[in-house]
């Protein structure tokens, strides 16, 4: 029997039907749609999660200054101050595989402009810094490396400072005093949000480190060092290259210990991207179920139909129907109610999405591979469960089928 | 000339829990072409037994049964069916029309089924020779429930001449019809007899049996009679007579 002949007989068995197929189609379509929704939502949240990820840099490498207890109290890291400017000169003398490198300093202090003041991160930086961490400029310009050669009273602030002290005034050329000490503002930066331990990153004032240490400061180590390789391939072996030199340049025995840290920002972005994948799997779960629900739904209701179209059975097979023409037909029943579902699960699906990230802001992000994954699967709910009940038809015995009542 | 049905010894026994039932014993029978044959006997003869191993629904459990020329006792289910498609049309008591189908697209369904596939245009137009044949033509569209019991018959008529059948086998036509109707479809069967169609009908209305050309009858599993039909009964006389009985009634106008 032909194709299409055989979808005509299975799309009028289910018109013939048309709430009872609604019903039973209901299973798939709210599965299916429960399916892109979650997906959606996932992915959103993934997304969100990696763009946070993003803003950190990618492939820093991050060095601290060791720590050291005085009186039975640990300092933490970066106090010990045992890195130097010259170890920064070192670094980017002998290691190939960095690009972009910037010694740190870093306080909380008070910044204040006119009448207004404020507590703050203040940051002592190389221009590279902000190529390193993804910052964007919002207004005016970065400093230069000439700043930070002659020690320049120049920064740049944040969104949050700005605000804090200038409300709506534009910061850029204006004074801010750091710990008393008046700099001007050059630049003012793009917003980032929180950060992924939720402490809000554009809460800073970035300055060259010279000045930081010189002239608000007073130090002469650093407290980081910030790196950032040339691919994430190299990320290991610089990390190992940048400890070798540092103990070599601190001249640390072999078997004793580091008197600094470094540490990657990939194993933060690990941590992050590893509680996704776990809400991924668990998205995968509940869907897989609601399908197989929806698929036990079709089964149920293709029993009864072969139950109740018995006689039509036997009519088809006295007129020559052969076994695999009937299995044929119950199948394409089975599989045209799954599919049908699954195309409108999609609608709805798609729909939903868009309303909850209208109305509620959540960022859903549908995939077409989420959405073509989830037709393939629903026929195929279509086929395995549809299976069974047309099996049973094909195996009817015609003149117990024309008899039945 | 090759006879169309040829009978050889045939058995059938059925297991009904733990006793045999031997429906039928021993059935030896050749039908020629165009013959026009009623099978008749009481319910339990095992008439109806026969009709389905005639009809290829069942399998003799012993003996030889040719079709056309081809011994088709031993073949399988889906062999089975292609033969019921080819050389086969069956016609039942109750109609058996599929509902909610108009009547060309039930005589459409055994071309569904046919080996060699049909262009739907070419279906289309033999269903529409097949219902013009009955008398149906410009019925075509319409769906069982608008038809009557007679022409919902003739329908099923038109169906099982669809692939242009060797055999048109009929169990009990015209068992759920009024007796005017029953003739009006006996004048059908005659019809196509005169065209040369083989067919076999089962009933047990003596006078039915009588538009025929040969009786059989049935008791016990076998054949204790097999008679030619003498004063054989002309569908269209005897209508013209029920009309004219009626309308000396005034019955009808």
């Amino acid at each position: 029997m032909r194709f299409f002949a055989t979808i005509k007989i299975a799309l009028r068995a289910l018109r013939r039907n048309k709430l009872r197929t609604v019903l039973t189609m209901l299973g798939i379509i709210i599965g299916v749609g429960a399916v892109i929704i979650t997906v959606g939502i996932g992915n959103g949240a993934k997304a969100q999660i990696e763009a946070q990820i993003a803003s950190l840099g990618q492939n820093v490498i991050l060095i601290f200054s060791g720590n050291v207890t005085r009186s039975g109290i640990n300092t933490g890291w970066g106090s010990a101050g045992t890195l130097t400017v010259e170890d920064v000169e070192a670094i980017r003398r002998e290691i190939d595989s960095i690009t972009l490198i910037s010694p740190e300093i870093r306080q909380i202090g008070q910044v204040g402009a006119g009448n207004q003041n404020w507590s703050t991160q203040l940051l002592g930086e190389a221009p590279d810094y902000f190529e390193i961490r993804q910052w964007r400029l919002a207004d005016g310009a970065l400093f230069t490396e000439q700043d930070v050669r002659s020690a320049n009273k120049v920064c740049v602030v944040g969104k949050t400072v700005a605000a804090q002290l200038f409300g709506g005034e534009s910061p850029v050329g204006q004074i801010i005093r750091i710990k008393n000490v008046p700099f001007i503002i050059v630049g003012t930066l793009l917003p980032k949000g929180l950060s992924l331990m939720g402490t809000d990153q554009d809460d800073v004032v970035i300055m060259p480190y010279t000045s930081a240490m010189k002239r608000v400061m007073g130090v002469t180590t650093l407290r980081g060092i910030n790196v950032q390789a040339a691919s994430e391939r190299q990320l290991a072996e610089t990390q190992r290259q940048l400890t070798d030199l540092l103990r070599q340049r601190h001249r640390i025995q072999p078997g004793r210990d580091d008197d600094f840290n470094v540490r990657n920002q990939q194993e933060i972005a690990e941590a992050a991207t590893a509680t996704s994948k776990i809400m991924a799997v668990f998205l995968s779960i509940v869907a897989g179920v609601s399908l197989v629900v929806g698929g036990i739904g079709i089964m149920n209701i293709m029993l009864v139909s072969v139950t109740e179209r018995t006689r039509e059975i036997g009519i088809r097979m006295a007129v020559g129907a052969r076994g695999r023409d009937i299995l044929l037909q119950f199948l394409t029943e089975a599989i045209t109610l799954s599919s049908l579902g699954g195309l409108l699960g999609i609608a709805l699906g798609l729909g939903g999405s868009k309303i909850l990230s209208t109305t509620q802001g959540w960022p859903t992000l549908t995939s077409t591979s989420s959405i073509v994954m989830a037709f393939l699967f629903s026929a195929g709910v279509g086929v395995f469960f549809g299976f069974y009940p047309a099996r049973k038809a094909s195996r009817l015995d015609p003149i117990d089928a024309l008899r039945y009542e | 000339m090759n006879a169309v049905i040829q009978l050889e010894d045939i058995h059938k026994a059925y297991q009904t829990g733990e006793v045999e039932v031997k429906a039928v014993r021993g059935v030896s029978l050749q039908l020629a072409p165009g013959e026009f044959v009623a099978i008749m006997g009481a319910s339990g003869s095992g008439k109806s037994t026969l009709m389905n191993i005639l009809g290829c629904l069942d399998r003799p459990t012993r003996g030889r049964y040719l079709l056309d020329g081809v011994d088709v006792s031993g073949l399988g289910r889906d062999e089975l069916a292609n033969i019921r498609n080819q050389k086969l049309g069956f016609v039942f008591q109750g109609f058996n029309l599929l509902s909610r189908t108009s009547a060309r697209e039930n005589v459409e369904l055994p071309m569904l089924y046919s080996r060699r596939a049909l262009s739907s245009r070419e279906q289309h137009e033999r269903a529409g020779r097949a219902l013009d044949l009955v008398g149906l033509a410009e019925r075509a569209d319409h769906h069982p429930n608008q038809l009557s019991g007679g022409q919902q018959q003739r329908v099923a008529i038109a169906r099982a001449l669809a692939n242009q059948p060797a055999l048109l086998l009929a169990d009990e036509p015209t068992g759920n019809l009024d007796s005017q109707t029953s003739i009006e479809i006996m004048g059908v069967f005659q019809k196509l007899n005169e065209q040369g169609i083989t067919v076999v009908m089962i009933t047990h209305e003596l006078d039915i049996a009588r538009f025929t050309k040969r009786n059989l009858v049935m008791r016990d599993g076998r054949v204790v009679s097999d008679v030619p039909v003498e004063k054989r009964l002309n569908a269209e006389v005897e209508l013209r007579a029920l009309r004219e009985a009626q309308a000396a009634v005034k019955l009808v106008p």
